[in-house]
């Protein structure tokens, strides 16, 4: 589903923020990306997203290499690409069932289909009760559980999360990471950035890797095999 | 529904700048319906010059019956030439006297003829152009027989001169009004893709193809050249009826102008919003 060929991206003055990394992550897996604060999770990410080019090497994202794609394919990829951020990124003069539905309006989805769409999807991340609420007006976890319904809403093959809990304290982050746990059990792969080491501690079994200097320096999948 | 929700929240996000965008369409479409009226009349006012005009070559009293049918062979025989009459001296004293009835005395009491024979050709309708007449008369000139050519010449010139002056100074002030509304447009577009910043952000995350993000921005555009040019249109009349009643009897323009106009003036707020639309969606 993810396939990193040699992957380098080397920015103007600052240098390579990756340097040579060879990954694949399979349909279906939960992976967590570790790494010091510069180390290169957030640029993976967005290689994957397609919201930024390898400078050396190959990205291929279900299949497609993303340099080939054209930005209406970046579109229809995107769709399937759910991605969730430390600081939310909700709109704030929407309620919850609107910054949701947005994501289905882009899609050109019909009203009545996105109303019970967007119930389900609030629903599913125990946030049925405050649809209604403007972001304002709920806690993080509460903000983050809307992005994640938002991420879901167009059923993606590939959750992208990058340091979701970073703004969270540790009830409302043991509460997001049952809910990705939860979505992972559905068939969704996700990839998770962080640096939480608790959680790392806690998720024995998960397959996790480690970024240093813009390389992959472990992964627990290759020890074992 | 989604893109003509945002358009109009466009134009209450900032109303002094689209109302200036709409204001900026509407006085070019009103410079370009003020041509168009001028130029429908000038049309019309051509249209009965050329009806009526012909060319006049007067023959040298000399000209021998033989020469006279000669020279009105050839002539019928001219490109765009219709009809050629030959009108011999009597018959334009008889003219003169007809036509000019409240001077009959003075053609009565006359012991001879002031009036020269001559030859009166009229070109096919719709090949009355300038050039042609110009062509015709040109040829006349050259005969031994033809004494002088007269046709409506200074006129014609005056009035085709007038409809290209009243073009060009139509072109000018248009273009400079419409670049003036490009740049207002312009500058209400960027306002309103910063504004929508973040929603531009999230929509990209989420997979908004690049014509979904920029639909309400090319309605919001569509909208106020629509806007403008229906503001034009009484403008326009309002204008037409003033100098009608005050100066000439003016013909208003065809419907089918009126139309060209709003379309025109819609298509430019929508290309307008366009070329700035892609301009600034490069910049979030
Ligand atoms: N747009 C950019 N322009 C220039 N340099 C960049 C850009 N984005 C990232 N970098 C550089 O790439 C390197 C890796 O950045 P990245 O954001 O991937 O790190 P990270 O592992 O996500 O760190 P953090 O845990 O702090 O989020 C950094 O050294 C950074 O300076
Ligand atoms: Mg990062």
């Amino acid at each position: 589903m993810i396939h990193f060929q040699n992957v380098s991206r080397e920015f103007p003055r600052v240098g390579r923020a990756l340097d040579g990394v060879t990954l694949s992550i399979r349909k279906g897996e939960f992976v967590f990306l570790t790494g010091h604060s510069g180390a290169g999770k957030t640029t993976i990410l967005r290689l994957v997203h397609v919201a930024d080019m390898p400078t050396e090497g190959e990205v291929r994202v279900n299949g497609y290499d993303t340099r080939r794609l054209r930005p209406k394919d970046v579109s229809m990829l995107r769709r399937k690409i759910g991605y969730v951020f430390q600081d939310f990124r909700l709109l704030p003069d929407r309620t919850a069932a609107e910054n949701v539905a947005f994501a289905l309006e882009v899609t050109g989805a019909r009203p009545a289909v996105i109303r019970a769409k967007v119930g389900r999807l609030l629903a599913r991340v125990g946030l049925a009760a405050k649809a209604q609420a403007h972001p304002a007006e709920l806690s993080g976890g509460e903000q983050q559980r809307v992005a994640v319904a938002r991420a879901l809403a167009n059923e993606p093959i590939l959750l992208l999360a990058d340091e979701p809990t970073g703004n969270l304290d540790e009830r409302a982050t043991r509460g997001i990471h049952e809910l990705f746990r939860d979505i992972n059990a559905a068939g969704t792969a996700v990839l998770i950035a962080t640096h939480d080491a608790q959680i790392l501690r806690r998720s024995v079994g998960v397959r996790t890797m480690e970024l240093e200097h813009g390389k992959v320096v472990y992964d627990s999948q290759q020890e074992q095999a | 529904m989604h893109a003509i929700r945002e358009a109009l929240a466009g134009f209450r996000r900032a109303p002094l700048l689209t109302g200036l965008s709409v204001a900026m369409i509407a006085l070019s479409v009103f410079v370009l319906g003020l041509f168009g009226v001028a130029a429908h009349n000038i049309q019309i006012v051509l249209d009965q010059v050329e009806a009526r005009v012909e060319v006049v070559a007067y023959l040298r009293d000399d000209a021998s019956h033989a020469e006279i049918e000669a020279l009105r062979a050839n002539v019928a025989g001219l490109p765009h030439v219709r009809d050629v009459i030959h009108i011999t001296r009597r018959q334009a004293l008889e003219l003169a006297r007809i036509q000019l009835r409240d001077f009959e005395a003075v053609f009565t009491g006359l012991e001879t003829n002031p009036f020269p024979a001559s030859i009166e050709v009229t070109l096919h309708s719709g090949q009355r152009s300038a050039e042609a007449v110009h062509r015709v008369a040109a040829a006349l000139g050259d005969y031994p027989v033809v004494e002088d050519v007269r046709y409506g010449q200074d006129w014609l010139d005056k009035v085709y001169l007038l409809r290209r002056v009243a073009a060009a100074a139509s072109v000018v002030v248009g273009i400079a009004f419409a670049a003036v509304a490009a740049l207002i447009i312009g500058a209400a577009i960027r306002l309103a893709v910063f504004a929508r910043r973040e929603e531009i952000r999230i929509m990209r995350l989420v997979g908004a193809t690049n014509s979904f993000i920029r639909r309400p921005f090319l309605l919001e555009g569509l909208m106020a050249g629509a806007a403008g040019s229906l503001l034009a249109l009484p403008a326009t009349f309002i204008v037409f009826r003033l100098l009608s009643d005050a100066v000439v009897d003016l013909v208003w323009i065809p419907d089918l102008w009126i139309v060209t106009g709003i379309v025109i003036g819609s298509v430019f707020g929508m290309v307008a919003s366009a070329v700035a639309v892609h301009r600034h969606l490069q910049e979030i």
